[in-house]
């Protein structure tokens, strides 16, 4: 069985934005030039272009240069289509074509249609200083994008090549640029530039040193590190300083990063055992089967999905608060049944139940691959779900967010039931004095099966989280039983407080745990440490005291 | 003159037990090697090696046995201590390959030189002599049970909570094998063996003398279990299972007790192990995997818990029915079976198959003697006066 893998991936959400976008300024540049049939002059931009079919590795280093300069609508295309290996140039007649990832070519330099390239025209060919030059005029021609997030994107692509050509444009880039975001990309980027200038001057030099500092990412540290050796003493001593302060403040965020992956590891860990506490832990049975409760939650989801798309496609988005309720009724319904059906002739044998939850597990495994089949089924995520935002250095995305919102949630209501329904008193009663409460009037048998359909139902509104960041298959479950009981162990038995903070330590201390140790080897370290803990603790880390103890 | 102490008090089941055994261990590898192949007659080699498979389970199921039916402890890792038996002898059979490896390293198996390993970890020394290798396959779940068990029993882990901390070691120890670096062939395990002490481990001879041997060790571990069931330390195990509290009030160590048969039991599973790599011709990481450890409960359930004879049965009844129905047309409807075995075992039959026919039996019996009892006072009495 393969370890429950949290997933940090946002599945699915964006298709390469990035090229889409780069197509469309493609065809556009097609279309406009084709529908304007701008006339054909000779003059520096066609020179240029030209270049491109000498075949040589300067004047195509020069071509490129005087292309993206030149400020023609056909740059970006001739450029994007050299960067992707769709430029052509004949050597005889001294054309060069441009073929757009559609299959449609034009003459790059008046961007006329042609029908088809001439025999003896290759393809432009590149090699890898000419390739970080491409990437440097690509970079500088969208740095004019009307786009602002292009804009950004490619200060940042300049920040990481401080190529020194593109600081004539982002100089005049900056003069106009009035968005504040974009501006600071720029100033980062111009800093970048600088720092790596031989001939500016030291003035310089240590305000973009200041300025890189405060960027103060991964990125920033490694344009600090590749610095030479051959600085003035004192911007030395200021890069120094720099790397020392980013070292400081990228720990920090890695601890940020750690101790929020942890939160939600644990809070996946707390939605797993918290059905597992009320089960286990206030009735005191052992239900292996708690794993295909949340496995059958998923499937619910995955059901309710179905009928939507097929149906209903508008309510997507509400197809995770329909499945909520939903999964509660069919885990909690099977979790009577199974309480009527078998766990009640066990109670105080706790080591047969076990047995004969396991087996009950693998029937209803089973039964779920030979309706559902085998394979990984597809649970969408609704818009309100996917999607991430960025706090300081660390991302965060808002299926995990909301997942431990959620889990939160679950665990308030459940105490609140508790404390303040009839049913969680009697429940609370049964459990403390089952022959007291019985003589009270309390219908002991009924309250049984309650709770264990309540701690079911719990398992199945798990499920549907988990369908959110896990893989809906059979063997769902399966990941999770062995954690929730460590969890519950580890936290106290009969205790949900308990709980609570054994999960989030759990999930923390495995995280912190992971980068030293490897995410195999931290599980194995976690599971050894739970092993010792329970020598010391016997009953957990928070166990109850008195005469429920040893019943 | 006293029986020895293996053979004390052999009752009528045990003596069948131990007769079926050697019976089967000595005429099924003569039929397979003495009859010409095909005749009616003739054990196929195939049904030798699974026969083998099934008396090294049988072996499992009484280790489990000696500790939850005698003394209340139900391990869930018991798989554990028989795959680390089998990596022990797996280790061996890879260190006699040799040159005759794919890569034709006469020191690092195959995985090793395909893994770049620069030289031979140390922990694989010494695994070339058989004598050294045989006492790995008791030493280590040896010790791993003495120190796993020295912990839980002083500190008073028992029933599920017990069974869920051995469930998690053996869950560990699937994942710490998985790893590649661990230098036990990740996940593809130990395979591709020839010799083991110089025969084939293909051959027809070495199969049936495996078998052979296999039934020797049944009966072997039979006759352990049987007298340290029989002895007064087993009278303290099953004082311990019944109450351990008042067992601990009455002077007992409990913990040392536990620790004793636990760390003997673990013992008896590594051998187990030994005796199927064998024989199967593969160790890998899955045989950690907790359901294993609890199928192996359920052996041991369905033939009745707290009766050796039904441990042994129970793991052959059950293989046999897997072996059975997982290759027929009823395939998928295996882990249904299995599940609804568990299912109503626990509930229907908590006593297992020879446990509950010996219930009957013995109830029989006592009507029998009851009746025979009643006639007798009546014969005695005579004949009531019709006039009364």
């Amino acid at each position: 069985m393969p370890p429950p893998s949290p997933h940090y991936s946002c599945r699915g959400c964006i298709v390469s934005a990035n090229f889409l976008d780069r197509l469309r300024a493609v065809l556009l540049a097609i279309l406009l030039t084709t529908a304007f049939a701008v006339p054909a002059l000779a003059g520096p931009f066609e020179d240029a272009v030209a270049k491109f079919a000498n075949d040589d590795f300067s004047d195509t280093d020069e071509a490129i240069g005087a292309v993206a300069a030149s400020g023609n609508p056909l740059a970006f295309p001739i450029i994007s289509a050299l960067q992707e290996g769709r430029l052509s140039a004949d050597p005889d007649t001294k054309k060069v074509f441009v073929t757009g990832s559609d299959g449609k070519i034009i003459d790059a330099a008046t961007g006329a249609a042609v029908d088809k390239l001439p025999d003896s025209a290759a393809a432009v060919r590149l090699n890898n200083r000419l390739r970080r030059a491409v990437e440097a005029a690509v970079g500088s021609l969208t740095l004019l994008s009307p786009d602002p997030a292009k804009r950004i994107a490619a200060a940042q692509s300049v920040f990481k090549s401080h190529e020194e050509s593109a600081l004539p444009v982002i100089d005049g880039a900056l003069a106009k640029e009035t968005n504040k975001a974009v501006k600071a990309a720029f100033t980062e980027a111009r800093a970048a530039i600088l720092l790596y200038k031989a001939d500016a001057t030291e003035v310089e030099k240590l305000e973009a040193v200041a300025i890189v500092k405060a960027k103060g990412d991964q990125e920033a540290m490694a344009l600090l590190t590749g610095l030479g050796n051959e600085l003035p003493p004192n911007v030395a001593r200021a890069v120094t300083s720099a790397i020392a302060s980013i070292q400081s403040n990228l720990a920090t965020w890695s601890m940020v990063q750690n101790a929020w992956y942890g939160l939600s590891l644990g809070s996946v860990l707390l939605l797993a055992a918290i059905g597992l506490a009320i089960t286990f832990g206030v009735m005191g049975v052992i239900n292996m089967a708690h794993g295909e409760m949340v496995m059958l939650g998923a499937y619910t989801t995955f059901v309710v999905q179905e009928v939507i798309r097929t149906r209903y496609p508008g309510l997507f988005d509400y197809s995770l608060l329909i499945a909520v309720p939903l999964a509660f009724l069919v885990a909690g319904a099977i979790g009577v049944l199974i309480e009527r059906g078998i766990i009640r002739f066990l109670y105080g044998r706790p080591l047969e139940t076990l047995l004969a939850t396991w087996g009950l597990s693998l029937v209803l495994q089973q039964a779920v691959r030979t309706m559902f089949g085998p394979t990984n089924r597809e649970v969408g995520n609704p818009s309100w779900m996917s999607g991430a935002f960025e706090v300081g250095q660390i991302t965060i995305t808002y299926n995990r967010l909301w997942i431990l919102c959620f889990t939160l949630a679950v665990f308030v209501i459940l105490l609140a039931m508790l404390r303040y329904t009839a049913l969680g008193l009697e429940m609370r009663a049964v459990t403390q004095n089952r022959r007291m409460a019985a003589s009270m009037g309390i219908a002991t048998s009924r309250v049984d099966a309650l709770t264990f359909g309540l701690g079911s139902g719990i398992a199945g509104i798990a499920g549907v989280a988990l369908s959110q960041i896990d893989n809906v298959s059979p063997n769902l479950g399966q990941s999770y039983i062995i954690d929730s009981f460590m969890v519950v162990v580890f936290g106290g038995v009969g205790n949900l407080w308990g709980t609570l903070v054994g999960a989030f330590t759990l999930g923390i201390a495995n995280k912190f745990l992971e980068p030293v140790a490897g995410a195999v080897l931290g599980k194995i370290a976690i599971l050894v440490l739970i092993i010792l803990f329970i020598q010391k603790r016997p009953r957990g880390l928070f166990a109850l005291k008195g005469r429920a103890v040893e019943a | 003159m006293t029986p020895h102490v293996l053979t004390r008090s052999l009752d009528r089941s045990a003596s069948i037990f131990i007769l079926v055994v050697a019976g089967l261990g000595v005429l099924i590898p003569l039929s397979n090697l003495l009859l010409p192949a095909g005749s009616t007659l003739q054990v196929p080699t195939y049904l030798v090696a699974l026969f083998g498979k099934y008396a090294c389970y049988a072996i499992l199921a009484l280790s489990i046995d000696l500790i939850w039916g005698y003394c209340g402890i139900l391990s869930l890792g018991h798989g554990a201590f028989f795959a680390l038996g089998g990596y022990a002898m797996g280790m061996y059979l890879m260190r006699q390959i040799g040159s005759r490896g794919v890569y034709g390293n006469p020191i690092l198996p195959d995985f090793m030189v395909f893994l770049n390993y620069p030289s031979l970890p140390w922990y694989w020394y010494g695994f070339d002599m058989f004598w050294f290798a045989a006492l790995m396959v008791l030493l280590v779940p040896g010790l791993l049970a003495f120190c796993f068990g020295w912990l839980a029993f002083r500190s008073r882990v028992t029933g599920v909570y017990l069974s869920i901390i051995t469930q998690a070691m053996t869950y560990a120890l699937l994942l710490a094998f998985f790893r590649n670096d661990f230098g036990f062939g990740g996940n593809n395990g130990l395979t591709d063996f020839k010799d083991i002490l110089g025969f084939n481990v293909q051959a027809d001879g070495t199969r049936a003398a495996l078998f052979a041997l296999s039934c020797l060790t049944l009966i072997l571990t039979f006759l352990i279990c049987r007298a340290v069931v029989t002895s007064k330390l087993g009278k303290v195990l099953i004082a311990i299972r019944d109450a351990e509290s008042r067992t601990r009030f009455l002077g007992y160590r409990v913990e040392s007790y536990k620790l004793f048969v636990f760390t003997l039991s673990a013992c008896m599973a590594g051998v187990a192990g030994a005796l199927y790599v064998p024989q199967v011709g593969i160790i890998n990481p899955s045989e950690f995997a907790p359901g294993n450890s609890i199928e192996a409960v359920i052996w041991v359930a369905v033939g009745g818990r707290g009766t050796l004879v039904g441990a042994a049965l129970g793991a052959v009844v059950v293989n046999y029915a897997k072996t059975f129905f997982t290759s027929g047309p009823l395939a998928p409807y295996w882990l249904f079976m299995l599940g609804a075995l568990f299912i109503l075992v626990t509930l229907l039959l908590p006593k297992g198959i020879v446990g509950t026919f010996s219930a009957w039996r013995e109830s029989r019996k006592a009507t029998e003697k009851a009746n025979a009892e009643s006639a007798a006072r009546e014969d005695g009495v005579g004949e009531p006066n019709p006039a009364e």
